[in-house]
């Protein structure tokens, strides 16, 4: 018979394209066209924009997806771990409690660090 | 029979409909195309309407107004007019945009929504594919939404959407720490990835549910409710689009057809979360009572999408009471939340889980002590 796994999944990501772009372009066809210099301008509560966008933002942001990194990781490492749980019984259990208990200890690290405190 | 469940869903349609036996086999495939197809599309614009219909009643009736009542009634065609309207609006490109990157945002927001339907079981058989890894892929998928959403900030050029942009990166980001624990504690207790094994591990009796499971997943089932409602930016978490202080975040320079794009994909991954923790926590598309899950044929079928769909729109609900109960909370009471509550609880009801899991596997902790083995 039909082994449609792949197939389905093509077709679905396809649609998942498909779908925004036809959204996109029905408008195009029937919508106004009536383009004009105000209406284009970047939107700044009525002013004329001052500076440009492309500017510095705090070094917070740049942290926080450093710390996401490391424990994203992790997490990805105990998925394999949490499926095959029930073969590994108690070594398993060992193991990973001596793995998340160094995480922990790394969790602790950045918040006594003060790494986690946004001002 | 075939491999995986689309298929077996088309043979159930065949079953049901006998003179499309008929058709030749080369037609199978682009019916198959057709169902599979079928199933995220239905789901999203069904969700897209219902639900933004359903923010706006709540939201009216918790402030003592009435909402929409102008099209249909109640109202009830307003979303169907608003959408009819947004075909005809002006597609409004800033000049100073960057356009490939403008355009292409949406697009890649929906596309990180829509993917993650393929692997929302509905029913047992009604899934585009029952994935083997299904709950990884789906912690995988569900990232690539924010990355829809960075492109538009930046793409933008206004000040206003890179500050949103900045912001729901940062707590999206962060967020997906603690629901990656969530996820992983459901592994633990489930011991498979396949969405379809997770709800059937919770077949019978509602005790069987994985909130029941032991003492403390309900600490798990309320922190993944947190967790969602920042990853999806839903009040008390929406500081990337805070009206009263960055206008709308990401989207301030989107209109038309193209707001109405993240519109869409936002409401689907509210649903899709909403689904989710029905399907990790209580039971999917089981109705938690054994005489009306073992009903087969389509009457079954639809008690068991009907009992999905139920318990997904009372999470929205959920959602929605929540917005309007809770104000706004800060920037660093968001991370405090994340990095200081949500994840030590996390890892520690997580390795208590495999602690229970280790000690008594099997069925849920609250039959234990009166009715032993009554669920399975």
């Amino acid at each position: 018979m039909i082994s449609n796994a792949p197939v389905s999944l093509a077709i679905v990501v396809l649609l998942a394209v498909a779908v925004p772009a036809v959204f996109v372009l029905v408008p195009r066809l029937l919508g106004a066209r009536r383009a004009s210099s105000e209406r284009q301008t970047p939107y700044e509560c009525g002013l004329l924009p001052v500076q440009d966008t492309k500017s510095r933002f705090s070094v917070k942001f740049y942290l926080v997806a450093v710390l996401f990194i490391l424990f994203d990781l992790e997490v990805a490492f105990i998925f394999p771990w949490a499926v095959v749980y029930d073969e590994l019984a108690v070594r398993g259990f060992l193991e990973m409690l001596v793995f998340v208990g160094v995480l922990f200890l790394g969790l602790m690290y950045v918040i006594r660090k003060g790494a986690l405190d946004w001002d | 029979m075939p491999e995986t469940t689309t298929g077996a869903l088309i043979y159930q349609i065949l079953e049901l409909l006998p003179f499309l036996k008929e058709l030749p086999e080369f037609l199978h495939i682009p019916m198959l195309m057709f169902v599979t197809g079928l199933i995220p599309v239905t789901v999203i614009s069904l969700v897209g309407l219902v639900g933004v219909y359903m923010e706006r009643k709540v939201s009216a009736f918790m402030q003592i107004r009435l909402g929409p009542m102008e099209y249909g009634p109640w109202g009830t065609l307003q979303t169907l007019a608003d959408g009819i309207k947004l075909m005809g609006k002006e597609d409004i490109i800033p000049r100073e945009a960057d356009k490939p990157l403008f355009i292409l945002a949406p697009i890649a927001a929906f596309v990180g929504v829509f993917l993650l339907f393929i692997a929302i079981p509905f029913d047992r058989d009604i899934i585009v594919v029952d994935l083997n890894v299904g709950i990884f892929y789906l912690a995988a998928v569900a990232s690539i939404e924010v990355v829809g959403i960075i492109m538009a900030g930046w793409a933008s050029n206004n000040k206003w959407s890179l500050l949103g942009a900045m912001r729901e990166a940062a707590q999206v980001v962060a967020y997906e720490i603690p629901v990656g624990i969530c996820l992983v504690t459901v592994v633990i207790v489930s011991g498979s990835f396949s969405m379809v094994d997770i709800v059937e591990e919770q077949k019978g009796l509602f005790l069987n549910w994985f909130i029941f499971r032991n003492p403390v997943m309900w600490v798990v089932f309320i922190a993944f409710i947190i967790a969602s409602l920042a990853e999806l930016k839903r009040a008390p978490f929406d500081l990337p689009e805070a009206e009263s202080e960055l206008v709308s975040g990401f989207h301030t320079e989107y209109s038309g057809m193209r707001f109405s794009i993240f519109f869409i994909a936002e409401y689907g991954a509210m649903f899709v979360a909403s689904a989710l923790i029905a399907i990790l926590f209580l039971g999917g598309y089981y109705t938690g009572i054994p005489f009306l899950d073992n009903i087969d044929g389509i009457l079954g079928i639809l008690i068991r999408v009907g009992a999905l769909f139920g318990k997904a729109f009372a999470f929205l609900f959920l959602q929605m009471w929540i917005r309007w109960t809770l104000p706004r909370i800060r920037l660093d009471q968001m991370f405090y939340l994340c990095y200081k509550v949500l994840v030590p609880f996390g890892f520690v009801a997580m390795i208590i889980t495999a602690f229970w899991q280790m000690v008594l596997p099997g069925d849920g902790f609250m039959s234990l002590g009166w009715a032993p083995g009554l669920g399975k």
